[in-house]
């Protein structure tokens, strides 16, 4: 494990001095299950995304072409460091893409 | 002196407060104006009104709500001010910690009174003892003048980046909140002279974002307490020399603990705001009556100034210690006396403390009621238990 700083070395109040280290506090180490989006029946319709509260639901460049023939541009995918497990992106799913495994499994 | 005397103006100390507000250019005031607030954000409202003080007045739907801008004010590098008393500043309790905690530079004073229920609107300090331990700086004033001067004092004091913690400056409800004393009103550019603007160090600025109020994990919020057990202590040095510096530019200083006619004495009474004016005027008659008792006065409370306590009390033989509010169910029921015995074990001084609790909800204590305060402390029994004078049994 890192040293942690002493009491002199933070700012004073909890003021966090340096924007943006959230990225560092990795959130998602305590979740149960994890989403899994099948790609095959995936519309890219974008509501997981908009709706996951802890923006882990990552919008990749990434084409994909299903069997039947379809192109997609973008591909969708859980990043797993802030994803907490909470399955509101497969609650929300309007084709039922997405699927919460236990986290072991996946 | 003379000289000086003239220049003193009629106020109550709800006044003479709103006069240092106005006299420090302090940019934001928040209250919830409704009982229990006082005239002190009356006056300042007026003050804005006629445009001699150019600041933000929030009203706000409640204490609780009054802090919080106070808080967020002062936090954006806004000098900012609120006042309270009584359920009011119970209210404001949740907010009292954040403050502290946040380490906002913001000043409010309190008009000291007693809790409901029942319902009292009357003085006694039971709001202030409340939130002793909230992590503010905690000064008593005894005068009209003297909160004038320690709310100048207070934004010195509350602005240094050694020290960044709140100021409290209680004095009495009504007794000293609604009565008129002669004040010396400074003048405006000297007072900001004095007590220049120094903007919070990690003020909210877009240009240098920073996160104010965020979670802190078990590993590292104990660290933030104790930067504030450090603040706080390390801040005595401070408040005197701020003391000092007013004395020297103003004529007036105070001292964090006052001994009154205490150097002959073999036993003292220790009080503070409205108490202490009184002593003060009564211990001469006292001292006639064969009583050889001073007076300890309470100023600067937290920090409490253990080394000047030890000064003035090691070689007195009875310390009477007057508290106004009740610690319900302590060893020594007046929360001060209750401090006091420990600071005497922590000190190794061997006096004999008597705790008295006294003026619950302004039951008034008179000349007649300080004599037999005083004759307790010169005869010097020992009582173990807290002395509830006056209570009808
Ligand atoms: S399970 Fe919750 S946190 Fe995880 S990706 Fe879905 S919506 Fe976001
Ligand atoms: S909500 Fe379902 S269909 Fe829409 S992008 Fe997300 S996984 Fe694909």
């Amino acid at each position: 494990m890192e040293k942690l700083v002493s009491y002199k070395e933070m700012a004073p109040g909890g003021i966090v001095v340096n924007p943006g280290n959230s990225l560092e506090y990795k959130t998602g180490d305590w979740k149960v299950l994890i989403p899994v989006i099948n790609q095959e029946t995936c519309t890219r319709c974008r509501i997981c995304w908009y709706v996951c509260p802890d923006n882990a639901i990552v919008e990749l460049d990434k084409e994909y072409t299903t069997k039947k023939n379809r192109k997609y541009k973008v591909s969708y995918d859980v990043n797993a460091d802030f994803c907490k497990g909470c399955g509101m992106c497969a609650q929300e799913c309007p084709v039922k893409a997405i699927e919460m495994v236990p986290v072991e499994v996946a | 002196m003379l000289e000086e005397a003239k220049r003193a103006i009629p106020l109550s100390t709800n006044h003479a407060i709103a006069y240092a507000v106005k006299d420090l250019d302090v940019d934001v005031i928040s209250a919830y104006p409704i009982t229990p607030q006082t005239t002190v954000v009356e006056k300042i409202s007026e003050f804005i009104a006629k445009g001699e003080l150019d600041a933000e007045y929030i009203h706000v739907e409640s204490e609780h709500s009054a802090l919080s801008a106070a808080i967020s004010a002062s936090l954006t590098g806004a000098r900012a001010f609120t006042a309270t008393a009584s359920q009011g500043f119970a209210l404001m309790h949740e907010m009292l910690h954040i403050a502290s905690g946040l380490r906002a530079p913001l000043v409010m004073s309190v008009a000291m009174r007693s809790l409901s229920a029942p319902i009292s609107i009357w003085n006694d300090q039971s709001d202030l003892f409340n939130a002793r331990d909230a992590g503010w700086i905690i000064i008593f004033a005894h005068t009209a003048q003297e909160a004038y001067d320690t709310i100048i004092q207070s934004y010195k004091i509350a602005e240094d980046h050694n020290v960044l913690l709140p100021v409290m400056v209680g004095y009495d409800g009504y007794v000293m909140s609604h009565t008129i004393e002669p004040v010396i009103i400074e003048d405006k550019e000297k007072v900001m002279k004095f007590a220049p603007k120094v903007q919070y160090p990690f003020k909210l600025d877009p240009d240098k974002p920073v996160s104010i109020g965020s979670i802190t994990p078990p590993e590292y919020y104990y660290e933030f307490k104790y930067q504030q057990v450090q603040a706080i202590n390390g801040s005595l040095p401070t408040i005197e020399k701020v003391d000092e510096d007013f004395g020297k530019t103003f004529g007036r200083n105070y001292g964090l603990m006052e001994c009154y006619m205490c150097e002959d004495a073999d036993s003292l009474i220790m009080a503070n705001a409205s108490y202490a004016s009184t002593l003060k005027a009564f211990l001469p008659e006292i001292r006639k009556q064969g009583l050889n008792v001073g007076l300890l006065r309470l100023r600067v409370y937290r920090p409490f100034p253990l080394q000047k306590f030890v000064e003035y009390t090691s070689d007195k033989k009875n310390l009477l210690v007057i508290d106004r509010a009740i610690s319900y169910g302590a060893p020594y029921q007046g929360p001060l006396a209750n401090e006091i015995s420990g600071a005497m074990v922590k000190e190794g001084l061997k006096l004999n403390l008597i705790s008295v609790v006294a003026g619950i909800g302004q039951r008034t204590v008179e000349f007649e009621d300080f004599l037999a305060l005083a004759r307790l402390a010169h005869e010097g029994r020992r009582h173990e238990e807290t002395i509830f004078y006056g209570v009808r049994e």
